[in-house]
């Protein structure tokens, strides 16, 4: 192994190799900012520039880069502008962008990229050391267990049913869960629900939800609110820049980083699960282990809130790798082009990968390590910079904040109706809001409803029924972790709120 | 992620896409169309994306055409770029329109209200055959075995694919199936959003055998994973010599998945044998070669009328089935 490493170390580290991954860091940021374009399209973007390098391991070099660069950069704008450019930084929103508007943005950028470097590093690590042996537990789950799987995914709206809204949690999950059931899926030959209309054929994109509940409703409250400013404080530029993060805040989010690096990986290294629902997961444990006092701060800004999606989307990104070059089976879209980049550099990843080519599997591990680096020490210094966009006169930022999200809408699918749809949901968004609905369960039970029912569906017809809930143990573990995640927390308040009101009467 | 599941299918053509974003634009010589803008029914780094781009890099560097641009117009799963062909074509002359199997299938079940009769047919370019996979380590080493396998307990054979139930990948299992004298409609079969997660889904253990395409299915055997049982194809595919076809094992069964181009309809009969012309010299170059052999793609050449021809008896052979199968 450290011969390996040794291999990929020296590869890495020669002149040419260093600028690339610079480069696509940098690259990978700025591109990764704007919503619309996640880390897939970017590397679809860079896959040209990289196969002209000719040399396999300069081009994953550069394209480790990019990856890991843009995948910051989607947290950027959830966290700044409330605009999750794709489905895996949505969580990092919950408690990034609440933050931002305290005022702590630049704290809050600091904990995602410290947060981001780790996740990635000590996946990298657990990825170097394990994965020969990982390509087993990446055929460990069949569809009852990824049913499963998203059943404890969809317990982190309990974090949005904390504050008495129970109801009207549960009302914009399963609101979400319809809205996932447009068009063709997966599992039915003819588009449901589609009223004849052409356009809503493939169903709802996710980005064009994504803008139209989180980032246009954000935009609208700006102009209805002439004295709401971007940030609640004061506005004043050093509050926004404060980057230090306090001795105290960090031992509160290390437990939580080391956590959710060794959860995040293992989820990523499943096949059928990946970034978005770690992240969730992610932030449904963290906000269950948390004391009483903490959870009360999820979803209003907490550190813990911002760095355990953070921590988790990096290290299940990371481990998505493992699937890949173990098994050749991409888990997600943004492996997918890779598979398509390596076949296009004459590497065809899979068992015989590590017996065949080690140099590349080496070279990918040493581009990771590197990559995460580079992007944490470049980013660092920029965070203040970045954190500025909110200090824009709001006359400029309103009229930024629409465009950025109608364009995210626009730029996947190239496709008009996508902003008369994104118009028309931001308008119901912004009433729903309000009326005090919570819409980020919306968006949960949307991103996890279509895989919820694929899985569902699958094993219905593997099992002839639903015997898969008894007859799989693992399957029957998870539900039950859903159901505690669910369950203990509305226990746990029912009592508090008992003992409280037990007091009073007392008195 | 709904908006975000690619095959390897599709992946294979998504570098291809990728690749030619650069792609220089002047080429003089021998030029035979000045310029094309192809419409691709899809997203960026889909397949019908990557066979447009890969196609005008080849075309535009080997100096058959000027210029090419491209076009993503997704909606209605490809049916909206093929509505605007239709609506607009009286100034769409240079357009040409990438499409593949699918639009014989969602022509057929509705999807689509028009069919490639109402578009006027450029050339089928390249393909693909099916294939029928078990994992390496499966006792099952013929059709003949899997067949026996399958008939002492249908209902524990589960087949996977990477499309819904009526699409590519279970229509090939079910004619499989129903040339190998068995019925089709009693196939267990288990669809996947991804051809990656159908193929996770056999080294699982979830299914039991998986119809993918052969090129994926090719990248898998070289790695020792899986056994190709069968291959769709007239005589065994020379990228891969082991796999035996199906008609070899007595199986009476042909099946390609093609890609092609379309024009607008009404097209200047000129214009369209201009088009004609240049995708049948493009096989001969190097450029062509270079592009076809980075995406792994089979040369299958049907221009016009045989292109017709090829499409109406696709056309027949799954509608029948498709009837059987109770989806039409």
């Amino acid at each position: 192994m450290i011969e390996g490493l040794l291999i990929g170390l020296s590869t890495a580290f020669s002149v040419t190799n260093l600028l690339m991954v610079i480069g696509g860091c940098l690259i990978g940021t700025f591109i990764g900012m704007l919503p619309g374009l996640g880390p897939m399209s970017i590397i679809a973007i860079m896959i040209p520039v990289a196969i002209t390098l000719g040399d396999p391991s300069a081009a994953l070099i550069l394209l480790a880069g990019v990856y890991y660069g843009a995948i910051f950069g989607g947290s950027t704008s959830s966290i700044l502008l409330n605009a999750p450019g794709v489905a895996g930084t949505v969580a990092s929103a919950f408690d990034g962008y609440p933050m931002a508007r305290k005022g702590m943005a630049g704290k809050a950028l600091t904990i995602a990229a410290i947060s981001s470097f780790l996740g990635g590093t000590i996946g990298a690590l657990l990825l170097m050391v394990f994965a020969p042996m990982l390509s087993t537990v990446a055929l460990l789950f069949h569809s009852a267990e990824y049913f499963a799987l998203m059943v404890v995914g969809l317990s982190a709206i309990a974090a949005f049913a904390g504050t008495g809204n129970v109801a009207k949690a549960i009302l914009m999950t399963l609101l979400g869960l319809i809205m996932a059931t447009v068009g063709e899926g997966a599992l039915f030959n003819m588009p449901r629900f589609t009223m004849g209309l052409m356009d809503l054929q493939s169903g709802f994109s996710f980005i064009t939800l994504a803008m139209a509940m989180f980032a246009l409703p954000e935009a609208i409250f700006l102009v209805l609110h002439p004295k709401r400013t971007a940030t609640e404080g004061d506005g004043s530029t050093g509050k926004i820049t404060g980057l230090r993060i306090s001795r105290d805040e960090a031992r509160k989010i290390a437990p939580v980083i080391g956590r959710q690096s060794v959860q995040g990986f293992f989820i990523g290294v499943l096949p059928g699960a990946g970034a978005t629902i770690a992240s969730f997961l992610g932030y449904a444990v963290e906000r269950n282990l948390a004391t009483e006092e903490e959870q009360k701060e999820f979803g209003k800004g907490s550190i813990k809130g911002l760095a355990a999606p953070e921590t988790a989307n990096n290290a299940a990104c990371t481990g998505s790798f493992v699937p890949l070059l173990t098994l050749g089976i991409p888990g997600s879209g943004t492996t997918a082009i890779l598979l398509g980049a390596l076949i296009a550099l004459n590497v065809t990843p899979g068992p015989r990968l590590m017996v065949d080519s080690p140099e590349i599997f080496w070279a990918v591990i040493t581009s990771m390590f590197i990559g995460n680096l580079v992007l944490l020490v470049l980013n660092l210094p920029l965070i203040p910079y970045i954190a500025k966009v909110l200090s824009i006169p709001r006359n400029y930022l309103i009229p930024f904040i629409l465009f950025f999200t109608l364009m995210g809408s626009y730029i996947g699918q190239n496709n008009a109706t996508e902003l008369l749809i994104l118009v028309g949901f931001g308008i119901c968004a912004t009433i729903l809001r309000f009326a005090d609905y919570p819409l980020a369960p919306l968006l949960i039970g949307f991103i996890l409803g279509r895989m919820l029912e694929d899985n569902f569906s699958r094993s219905m017809q593997l099992y002839d029924g639903a015997s898969f809930i008894i007859d799989r143990p693992m399957t029957l573990g998870l539900l039950m972790i859903a159901a505690l995640l669910v369950i203990v927390p509305s226990y746990r308040a029912r009592r508090a709120k008992a003992r409280r009101q037990g007091v009073a009467e007392g008195d | 992620m709904t908006t975000f599941t690619l095959g390897r299918r599709a992946l294979i053509a998504a570098t291809a896409a990728a690749l030619s974003f650069g792609t220089p634009v002047f080429a003089g010589g021998h030029q035979v169309v000045e310029s094309i803008h192809f419409l691709i029914p899809g997203g960026a780094g889909g397949g019908w994306d990557g066979t447009a781009r890969g196609t005008g890099e080849a075309l535009t560097n080997a100096g058959l055409v000027g210029t090419a641009s491209y076009e993503n117009m997704s909606g209605g799963g490809g049916g909206k770029a093929i509505g605007y062909m239709i609506e607009n074509a009286e100034s769409l002359d240079n357009v040409l329109m990438v499409n593949s199997t699918p639009i014989v299938i969602r022509s057929l079940t509705g999807v689509f209200p028009q069919s490639f009769r109402d578009l006027t047919l450029v050339a089928g370019t390249i393909g693909d055959y099916a294939a029928i996979v078990v994992p390496a380590d499966s006792p099952l080493n013929s059709m003949g075995e899997l067949l026996e396998t399958y008939k002492a307990d249908p209902n524990a054979f589960a087949v996977g694919g990477g499309s819904v139930p009526g699409g590519m990948d279970h229509l090939v299992a079910a004619m499989t199936m129903k040339a190998a004298g068995e019925d089709p409609t009693a196939v267990k079969y288990i669809p996947y959003d991804a051809g990656g997660k159908a193929m996770a889904a056999l080294l699982s253990g979830e299914i039991q055998a998986l119809s993918t395409g052969f090129s994926e299915a090719v990248a898998l055997a070289e790695q020792g994973e899986v056994k190709i049982l069968g291959v769709t194809a007239d005589e065994r595919v020379p990228a891969y010599e082991d796999a035996p076809t199906m008609q070899e094992q007595g199986i009476d069964t042909t099946f390609i998945n093609w890609r092609g181009f379309f024009a607008a309809p009404g097209l200047d009969e000129a214009k369209v044998a201009a088009f004609q012309d240049a995708i049948a010299k493009m096989y001969d170059t190097p450029e062509w070669e270079e592009v076809r052999a980075r995406n792994g793609w089979v040369n299958i050449h049907n221009p016009g009328d045989e292109f017709r021809a090829f499409l109406e008896s696709q056309e027949q052979e799954i509608g029948d089935l498709m009837r059987e199968l109770g989806f039409l």
